[in-house]
């Protein structure tokens, strides 16, 4: 029950957000209009992609420091989630700029940074996938994971909020904050973050089992011959 | 004093050969001199020359810093394996690639008020701003470029991994030019400067954190 417990979670948190988020009411505001439901989409996925870079960051630090294969194998089921909620995230934030700016892209501050590191963490994969497997890429790879990290803080979260930016909370421009969201949009908002982050995880999980998995198979395959 | 030693080794090499400063010279002088010719005699307005001004160094920078290390001769790592601790090594080759890549952004500079005009208002602040860009491009390369090297197809990754972390350094400094363009004085800059100087001991920090556990394979 302890083990899947978290899951069952995500499960009851993530059906809640869809259905409470597109069928409760929300705050009738200008221009957005409904299209401010994407609070509960794409922010909790940001929100999401954060924490699992984070955390394949942590793990870059600790395989760096301990060594040990698996730790490796954590950080880049990590990153590979956190990529797709950031997939996610982007998809939905554009379809919202549709709406509410008038275009898909529009080359604000915060979605050129948001590019850039979406580059970095691509950059991040090929260089996984131009090593052979072993203690060296992890390493390499371990390094690299840190510096995409440090090069991702200041391009989603600094330079936006000096630059002028059309994009909620920043260059000056009121955004959401814990103060000012509205009490409702708070009941889904908080179990929406919850339940994107641990589907995150859920899936970088999924990802680690399968990868021990193969390897298991081909252990098995190379003991039989 | 170790990386000092790094250092003038680096440069007593550079000076004997010869042979990469000269072709990054001329390298940095067939881009302006592409540019020169395709644009004519219509001159080039201040934010094509900023564009212009920025790719060209940052290539120039790509392919200075990219030497450090995948250049190099295997049994020459062995070499300073032991002989050179490795934060030592890494700020010798920071040190010295800063220097590099500041002369050549000067040179660079040079070339085009040279054939393209002199777009710039503020002297100042604008080669402040490029000696600090320079100064990142160095701190960021330099480890992407030792990086590079353990691979098998170092000079494609090199551009593949290090654009991308480039970008932003290269977003400020034009944003800088353009102020330095408009003449609009320290007030105007001098957020961007403090920026790009802290990205810049970011880096170096991580390089330096970072670059023993490259260095040990």
């Amino acid at each position: 029950m302890k083990k899947w417990g978290w899951k069952i979670a995500t499960v009851i948190l993530l059906l809640y957000t869809v259905i409470a988020g597109f069928l409760w009411e929300v705050p009738r505001l200008h221009i957005v209009n409904e299209s401010i439901r994407a609070l509960y989409f794409h922010v909790p996925m940001w929100f999401g992609m954060v924490a699992l870079f984070s955390a394949s960051a942590l793990f870059g630090i600790r395989y760096l420091r301990e060594g040990q294969k698996h730790l490796d194998l954590y950080s880049a089921s990590f990153a590979h989630a956190g990529m797709l909620l950031g997939t996610l995230g982007m998809v939905t934030g554009m379809i919202w700029a549709h709406y509410t700016w008038g275009t898909f892209w529009h080359w604000d501050p915060k979605q050129t940074g948001a590019a850039i590191s979406y580059l970095v963490y691509l950059a991040y994969f090929v260089l996984r996938m131009s090593l052979d497997n072993g203690e060296q890429r992890a390493r390499l790879a371990a390094v690299y994971n840190i510096f995409a990290f440090a090069s991702m803080i200041p391009l989603i979260f600094i330079i936006p909020r000096l630059t002028d930016s059309m994009h909620p909370g920043s260059g000056g421009n009121p955004g959401f904050n814990m103060y000012d969201l509205d009490s409702r949009m708070r009941l889904v908002f908080y179990p929406a973050s919850a339940g994107w982050i641990l589907l995150g995880f859920w899936l970088a999980q999924q990802r680690i089992r399968l990868k021990n998995a193969e390897e298991q198979l081909l252990e098995h395959e190379y003991e039989q011959q | 004093m170790n990386w000092l030693a790094i250092v003038k080794k680096e440069f007593t090499l550079e000076l004997r050969k010869k042979s990469v400063i000269a072709s990054l010279g001329l390298y940095l002088f067939s881009i302006v001199f592409i540019l020169y010719l395709s644009f004519g005699q219509a001159s080039m307005g201040p934010v094509a020359w900023t564009a212009f001004f920025w790719v060209a160094l940052l290539f120039t920078a790509v392919s200075t810093i990219a030497k450090s290390f995948i250049g190099e001769r295997k049994g020459v790592f062995v070499y300073y394996y032991y002989t050179v601790p490795a934060g030592d090594f890494i700020i010798g080759k920071l040190v010295y690639n800063a220097l590099l890549s500041s002369v050549m952004g000067l040179v660079g500079y040079c070339l085009f008020i040279l054939f393209l005009g002199d777009a710039i208002q503020d002297h100042v602040i604008f080669l402040s701003a490029l000696v600090l860009a320079s100064v990142g491009f160095a701190a960021s390369l330099t480890l992407i470029s030792s990086l590079a090297a353990k691979t098998n197809n170092g000079s494609v990754l090199m551009a593949v991994l290090s654009f991308p972390l480039v970008v932003s350094i290269l977003l400020i400094a034009v944003k800088l030019t353009k102020n330095c363009v408009d003449g609009l004085g320290w007030s105007a800059s001098s957020d961007e400067l403090l920026i790009l100087g802290a990205i810049n001991s970011l880096v170096t920090a991580l390089s330096y954190l970072l670059f023993p556990y490259i260095w040990r394979s």
